[in-house]
């Protein structure tokens, strides 16, 4: 699975990085950032989701690997 | 080196009076809330969720003829869409009261980011975020941590103590007069220029005017103090900051900072204090809370969600027909965002606190591009405010509940609060 911010969406309210802060980041105005190439590590899936299904904006993408 | 004169002067002085729409006040009591509500009512601030419920079920956009015409949506769906349409929506202003600004005050406003449109709006807000976000608001934790103790000493002996009053209100007061460079006793001034911006809206515009003007005297005082002196403070940031090549006009210096004043204080008080009143009228949760410290900010997400303070307002641009009803330009839109957070097409058990809810895409501080400048700070004030309060008194209760009383108006939050702690 991969996590993705939409930029365009993202308002900086910052829930990805203070609920799944080896996932996201945040950069120096506020705004969600992917931590590295975004690859979730094994057993991250539930803090991707989590912070997915709590960004007011829904500006998480989560790409599921075939 | 140039003389920064920018504020010698008073700018009001150089600016012609504001003309606007002004319209006759209607008070008393609200016949029906679908065709004649008031956010203004005492019934509202004592209980304003029974009134939303019953709206979205049976007039989802309610309207109003007083404050000269407006809409209140209740729907999350609504509340976003409007949120997200500055196309149609302006923030010109974002308090639904008796008076309209002038049009040619957009895109900036009164008190810019708030009360700006794109484009302005964007880079009136850019200024703001470096000092807000969550990595700079963390440096404040330790010092507000330690004003929240010495706070609590300040109970000793006590058996019933005002947790609005002696608690919630000096937190974010004393966190915003240190980052402004502001003199730290004088809080007690910004209470009441805070009361007199967000809860005098029905008072005559004269008044309002006179109040507004001593908010300004204090502001251009501290200005005039900082241009002499200046500090490693937002006060000094904003007078040295620079949009479009040159500095800002001396009337955003002011606006902006009476914007952090006003927006950052009741706010976070209402935050607190609301917060502490569930716990107080919940045993099961606040025992939960103090053996599960690290449920706290899960919990806390739960309280902006069901007790969000702060609803917002816009002024239709232009005539149109939206969603089913016929709206004017300039009617004002009441912006619940507590309405959107109890919808129960967004939220399951919407109507319950439920202090490990897991998803909670609340709303509490606004959507879009007008999101919360200070959400990080507020976020920060609240955990510390909420954590030492619970560590130093786990046992407490509400020492008489028909003596709470709530703030009316667009700030909503317990402005007495007495709790038996002893
Ligand atoms: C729990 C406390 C708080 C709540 C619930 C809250 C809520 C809100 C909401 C809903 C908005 C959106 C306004 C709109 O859509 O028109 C907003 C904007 C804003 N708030 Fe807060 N606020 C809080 C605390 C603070 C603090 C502590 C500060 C700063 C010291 C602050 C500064 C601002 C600013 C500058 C804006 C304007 C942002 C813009 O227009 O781009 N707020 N707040
Ligand atoms: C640069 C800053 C500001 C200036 C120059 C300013 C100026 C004014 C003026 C000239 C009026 C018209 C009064 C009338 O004719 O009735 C007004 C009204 C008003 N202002 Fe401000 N203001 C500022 C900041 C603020 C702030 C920070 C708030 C609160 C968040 C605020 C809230 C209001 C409200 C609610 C009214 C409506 C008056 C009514 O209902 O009668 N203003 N302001
Ligand atoms: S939670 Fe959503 S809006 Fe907030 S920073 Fe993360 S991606 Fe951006």
């Amino acid at each position: 699975m991969k996590v993705q911010i939409d930029p365009a969406r993202c308002q900086g309210h910052g829930r990805c990085y203070d609920l799944s802060p080896d996932l996201f980041t945040e950069d120096d105005e506020g705004y969600g950032q992917v931590a590295g190439d975004g690859l979730v590590p094994p057993g991250g899936e539930r803090a991707a989701r989590v912070a997915a299904s709590n960004c007011p904006e829904k500006a998480i993408v989560l790409v599921e690997e075939a | 080196m140039t003389v920064d004169d920018r504020f010698v002067r008073d700018f009001r002085d150089s600016r012609e009076e504001p003309l606007g729409i002004r319209n006759e006040i209607i008070t008393g009591p609200v016949s029906d809330w679908a065709t004649d509500f008031s956010h203004l009512e005492p019934e509202w601030a004592a209980d304003p969720y029974p009134i939303q419920d019953d709206l979205r079920e049976r007039c989802p956009i309610a309207h109003t003829e007083r404050f000269g015409g407006g809409w209140l949506p209740t729907r999350y769906e609504d509340v976003a869409a409007i949120a997200y349409d500055t196309e149609h929506f302006s923030s010109r202003a974002i308090i639904m009261s008796n008076y309209r600004p002038p049009r040619d005050i957009a895109p900036v406003g009164a008190v810019p980011p708030i009360s700006s449109d794109p484009p302005f709006h964007h880079d009136a807000r850019k200024l703001l975020l470096p000092a807000f976000t969550k990595k700079e608001v963390a440096k404040r934790e330790e010092a507000a941590r330690a004003f929240c103790h010495s706070l609590i000493d300040g109970f000793e002996g006590a058996e019933i103590v005002d947790a609005a009053r002696d608690y919630a209100q000096h937190i974010p007061m004393r966190v915003i007069a240190d980052m402004l460079g502001f003199p730290p006793e004088d809080g007690p001034r910004f209470r009441e220029f805070v009361e007199h911006a967000l809860e005098g809206v029905n008072l005559p515009p004269e008044e309002r005017m006179a109040h507004m003007g001593e908010l300004f005297d204090y502001l251009l005082e501290q200005i005039r103090d900082h241009v002499a002196n200046p500090r490693d403070d937002l006060t000094t940031y904003l007078i040295e900051a620079e949009l479009y090549g040159r500095k800002l006009d001396p009337s955003h210096v002011a606006g902006t900072m009476a914007l952090l004043l006003i927006a950052g204080i009741d706010t976070t008080w209402s935050a607190i204090g609301a917060s502490l009143w569930h716990l107080a009228k919940t045993p099961a949760d606040r025992e939960r809370l103090v053996a599960e410290p690290a449920l706290l900010p899960t919990a806390m997400e739960e309280f902006l969600r069901a007790y969000a303070p702060v609803t917002m307002a816009r002024l239709v641009k232009e005539d149109m027909h939206w969603r089913g009803v016929d709206m004017r330009a300039d009617d004002w839109v009441l912006l619940s965002f507590p309405a959107a957070n109890r919808d129960p097409a967004q939220f399951d058990r919407a109507d319950e606190v439920i202090i490990d809810r897991e998803i909670n895409r609340h709303a509490a501080f606004g959507l879009g591009i007008h999101r919360c400048v200070g959400s990080h700070l507020a976020r920060m004030e609240l955990r510390v405010a909420l954590e030492v309060w619970l560590e130093r008194v786990p046992v407490f209760g509400l020492a008489d509940p028909s003596e709470v009383t709530w703030a009316p108006g667009q700030v909503r939050g317990p402005r007495t609060l007495p709790l038996r702690i002893g």
